[in-house]
């Protein structure tokens, strides 16, 4: 008998939503479903599985296999239960001789069209044609295999027209035509889950076959995103992981969180041995129900990287080669550092960057480190670069931070409103959910100068597309404001309930003048003017409107402004507070939002709490047993100037390459090249660690225990599910530098022996989390913030019956247009963002088959910019602004309007950032990303600043032999 | 320009972030935007950056606006040197 690994029980269609019950009988059993529910799942309830192949409870039910043939008291024929739904009374049989009979009858056809190699399949075990022909009592087929779609060649030795080879050009999973049964659901996964619609049926009849679109086209070459839900959804060996085939099959599986962007999608690490061998989306996930993209599923390749560094280095000077040392000598040399720099430099001399890819708990206790053993403030995490300007205006206008949904929140929603940021690349999973929301008829409004795959793609349009020149959010908002407030189009009631009626009124006046309207703003934002009324009616009146927003909107001189403005939309609307609306921030990294909760802000305690408010100060300080610094610290870009300065001398840096992602590349190397003592926390030696002291070998998310917040406030479990490679979680390496530096001291020494502690902690100093445990996550399986006693199970929406505030606050949102301006030698405008395969610097992605899809960072330019410039598709151009200038290749699209350009960050080679300016926004020091007036033109090679880098850092990763 | 400019000193870019908060502040009613931009640097600029722009105010303020002139009483000036 087999002891495999239980799979989650597969309903065989999707669950009914109808409150309306049926009650029915289905061999001699009585069972009570929701209307709408299959005769199939209904059985299943009881646990009679009926025999399937097409069917699986992804997706809606087809009716082509005729294996799942029911029979029901008083009706006619033998109907399939997947497409049967229940009706109230029904007498349902699901075996009798003449359904066994019939059953056989399919099967022995499915059969005589497919190979037996069973034993040698990779599918052995993991087969469901396997367990069907097992389940009817298949014993032998009567036809004789002619004309098959299986072997290669015929009898007399000519080759099988009907046969096609594997098809392996996808780096992760294979097609083999031959184990195809053309049931169709690697077809409507595609359709329906993904939304991708790269698969189709070719031909009819006998002649079917599944493709990846045109006859020409590969897995690889179609439009297939490799999301995996084909792969998952396929009942046979024809779409199959590669490491399935390479290994077999898995021996048990764990439940753990994707480390990869702010969805936090649940997975099923199945495991043999401390092997992965696959990693499985995750049918109870809350964040991704059921579904995956190409980076959770199917990249972590990285974390057996021989690039990975698995033990500790340090050297004197940047200039030497590095050293392996122990863990011990490691610690003693940094804490020695450290300490001398403290004593000569004062302890804000120092300061720390918490990593938003480890857990809450290794975020907890990096900003604790600075706060209670260095005693200052001085800590950051890379939300300072993403969405610290969400963190001040929603926190100013509604009284906290946090997106106000969950993710399930997208299927109630009426029209959806997406402001700078493109989740088809940068949060998929999220944007699968969305899409399927549209196809449903929810209309859509984009806000972005691409034209990018939200604004068209299969069965998706934007109804409008506000294609605004960058910079100018503020003005595109307040114009819709203004058209909102001047057509009377807010909700009055909502507004006099829940926000305080006066501002309103000054808002409305502010709104209400003739410069905000779209005819005015037009000049300066390149919109339409009646584009921008007709999307202002649609979010105002089309039903529940809802809004998610990027990066495209943080990252601006005005990132701040722009969010106060989304927020002031909402609001007046009335379109926060239930589901299907509210104001929703795509957090960029896995745990962005987590290292924001646990205090990573130079400014804040854990919880949001200002580091000048006395009481909160207790709380920590009786906990720690240590003074806290009542003053804000400095914040990554004020470090940096610090650094320069000479008052900032030592950083530890955890799971961040600011060399690389930050902006203006000159002054963060300048920075750290200022420093006596640079310490690098990470698992490669990235381009931060080109400038590091000492190097601290990280863990995966496989290697640890812990939790990840995602984007709607998720608190989701991390389980080790092998040992770290480098020895130590990341909590245990911080807690050994804690440590290190309190020895001697007298100070009290950390002890934490698992991270359910660090939870407790959190639990016990932060109100939000007073409820959090980690035995209450493995019970609920996840838990929303705030948890307490309030709301124990967590809280799915927020403001629900008030703002977290009180009383919601308007206000003014004055366009400001950011000092980054063309001219004449710069006259184009840089943005950036991010594509499908690739993750932030690509540090883990790089490292894995991702890069089949994206090998090098691609300039965009309009055909005409191009054309002017005499620059061709392909062609190597340089790319200038005031700060920099770097060279990569160029890609011609109409995606981009003319006189903006555009590209991504993934590859430390293209130095983007070498680009990007000092600007930043004015609340919070956001960089400007978005905005980088620019020239480009033809180039023959690498900038001298390129080759210089490169030089640079291929010095500065020399490891010494050992000795 | 170019506020990283390292030879600049950290005044140009402490003076261009102090105008960006005024410019944000001065379309709100007059005394509010003053209060609101005295507690936004005292809540976010550490002392060694407010240190800095009393450097700048102390010799009279040059280049900024006259909503960060106005609200520098109500600026905290760092107590301890960093």
């Amino acid at each position: 008998m087999k002891d495999f690994i239980i799979p989650d029980r597969d309903f065989g269609t999707p669950a009914a939503k109808s409150k309306q019950m049926v009650t029915l009988t289905i061999d001699g059993f009585d069972i009570t479903v929701p209307e709408g529910t299959s005769i199939m799942r209904a059985a299943a309830e009881i646990g009679i599985s009926v025999p399937k192949l097409c069917a699986t409870d992804s997706i809606d039910a087809f009716g082509s296999c005729r294996l799942c043939l029911v029979e029901i008291e008083g009706r006619n024929g033998t109907p399939a239960s997947c497409t049967t739904p229940v009706a109230p009374g029904i007498k349902v049989h699901t075996q009798n001789a003449k359904l066994k009979q019939l059953r056989r009858g399919v099967m022995e056809l499915y059969i005589s069209d497919h190979p037996l190699d069973c034993l040698t399949c990779s599918a052995n075990g993991d087969c469901e044609l396997q367990d069907m022909a097992g389940a009817v009592g298949l014993r032998d087929v009567r036809y004789e295999a002619i004309d098959t779609h299986f072997k290669v060649k015929d009898t007399s030795g000519i080759a099988n027209p009907n046969y096609i080879p594997r098809d392996d050009s996808n780096p992760y999973f294979s097609y083999d035509p031959q184990k195809c049964i053309v049931c169709s659901r690697c077809v409507r996964a595609c359709e329906e889950v993904q939304g991708t619609f790269a698969l189709t049926i070719e031909g009819r009849g006998f002649d079917s076959r599944v493709s990846f679109g045109a006859k020409t086209d590969t897995a690889l070459s179609s439009d297939c995103v490799s999301c995996g839900a084909c792969v998952q959804a396929c009942p046979t060996a024809t779409l199959q992981e590669k490491s399935i085939i390479e290994i077999g099959t898995p021996e048990r599986s764990v439940i753990t969180t994707c480390a990869y962007c702010g969805v936090g999608c649940s997975f099923k690490a199945e495991m043999r041995g401390d092997e992965l061998v696959r990693m499985v989306p995750y049918k109870h996930g809350k964040a991704n129900r059921g579904h995956s993209c190409v980076k959770g599923r199917f990249a972590y390749g990285y974390a057996s990287h021989k690039d990975r560094i698995l033990n500790p280095m340090i050297r004197d000077s940047i200039n030497d080669p590095w050293q392996e040392v122990s863990w011990d000598e490691a610690m003693d040399f940094t804490a020695k550092r450290m300490k001398g720099i403290i004593e000569k430099h004062g302890r804000h001399s120092v300061g720390v960057i918490t990593s938003s890819r480890c857990t809450n708990e290794e975020a907890y206790l990096v900003q604790k480190l600075t706060r209670a053993v260095f005693m200052n403030n001085n800590t950051d995490t890379c939300a300072r670069v993403c969405h610290s300007p969400t963190g001040y205006g929603l926190g100013q206008t509604l009284g906290t931070s946090a997106g106000t949904q969950d993710f399930d929140s997208v299927e109630e929603t009426d029209v959806v409103m997406i402001i700078g940021a493109n989740p088809a690349a940068a949060h998929p999973v999220f944007a699968s959910r969305l899409k399927k929301r549209l196809r449903q008829g929810a209309k859509l409004i984009v806000v972005d100068p691409r034209r990018t795959e939200m604004v068209e793609s299969p069965h998706v349009k934007a109804e409008h597309h506000l294609a605004l020149t960058p910079g100018t959010n503020v003005a595109i908002v307040t114009a819709l404001a203004h058209v909102i407030v001047t057509e009377g189009l807010f909700d009055a009631q909502f507004i006099q309930d829940r926000c305080d009626w006066d501002e309103f009124q000054d808002y409305a006046e502010f709104v209400s003048q003739s410069q905000n309207s779209p005819e005015s703003v037009a000049l300066l934002t390149g919109v339409p003017a009646a584009e921008v009324r007709a999307a202002a009616r649609l979010y105002a009146k089309g039903g529940n409107g809802s809004i998610y927003y990027g990066l495209g909107v943080t990252e601006h001189s005005q990132g701040s402004t722009t969010v106060i403005g989304i927020a002031n939309l909402a609001m007046m609307t009335g379109n926060i507070g239930r589901p299907g609306v509210g104001v929703n921030p795509l957090r960029g990294q896995n745990n962005v939002q987590g290292s924001c909760d646990m205090g990573s802000f130079p400014h804040e305690l854990p919880g949001y709490r200002h580091v000048k408010g006395e009481g909160v100060r207790d709380i920590f300080e009786k906990a720690w047993g240590v003074k806290i610094d009542d003053e804000p610290g400095l914040r990554i870009p004020n470090m940096l100037d610090a650094a320069v300065e000479g008052t900032f001398k030592g950083l530890y840096c955890q799971g961040e390459d600011i060399l690389q992602s930050d902006p203006d590349t000159k002054h963060v190397a300048a920075g750290l090249a200022a420093m006596d003592c640079v310490i690098v926390h990470d698992l490669f030696l990235n381009e931060t660690a080109n400038y590091a002291h000492v190097f601290l070998p990280g863990s995966t998310f496989l290697e640890k225990d812990g939790t990840f917040t995602n984007a709607e406030r998720r608190i989701n479990m991390v389980r080790k599910v092998m040992a770290p490679r480098n020895g130590y979680g990341d909590w245990e390496i911080t807690q050994m530098l804690a440590n290190a530096m309190l020895k001697d001291t007298g100070g009290a020494k950390w002890t934490y022996t698992h991270p359910t502690q660090i939870m407790d902690e959190i639990a016990m100093t932060t109100p939000s989390f007073a409820g959090v445990s980690y035995e209450k996550i493995e019970t609920m399986g996840s838990i929303q913030w705030p948890c307490n006693d309030k709301a124990p199970e967590g809280t799915p929406l927020m403001h629900v019956d008030g703002f977290v505030r009180g009383k919601g606050k308007f206000i003014n949102t004055e366009y400001v247009a950011t000092d980054e301006k063309t001219g004449p030698r710069f006259p184009l405008l840089l943005t950036t963002g991010r594509i499908l395969s690739q993750y932030n610097v690509g540090a883990q992605t790089r490292r894995t088959g991702n890069v089949a899809w994206h090998s090098e960072d691609l300039l965009e330019i309009h055909p005409h910019d191009a054309e002017v410039r005499g620059v061709k598709e392909g062609d190597f151009v340089r790319l200038a602004s005031r700060s920099g200038d770097t060279t990569l290749r160029a890609t011609i699209t109409d995606k981009v309007n003319p006189g903006v350009v555009y590209t991504t960050f993934h590859h430390p080679d293209t130095q983007a950032n070498v680009i990007t300016t000092d600007f930043s926004d004015w609340a919070t020091n956001c960089p400007e990303y978005k905005v980088t007036a620019v020239q480009v033109s033809p180039s023959n090679g690498p900038s001298e600043w390129q080759e210089e880098y490169n030089a640079q850092a291929a010095m500065s990763r020399r490891i010494a032999a050992a000795e | 320009m170019s506020l990283n400019d390292t030879h600049a000193g950290p005044h140009a870019k402490l003076i261009y972030m102090a105008n960006q908060i005024a410019k944000f502040m001065e379309s709100k009613p007059h005394d509010e935007g003053l209060t609101l931009l005295a507690s936004h640097i005292n809540d976010f600029w550490e002392p060694r950056m407010r240190r800095h722009l009393f450097e700048v105010l102390d010799a009279g303020g040059a280049g900024l606006r006259p909503l960060v002139l106005e609200a520098s009483a109500a600026i905290k000036r760092p107590v301890v040197a960093a």
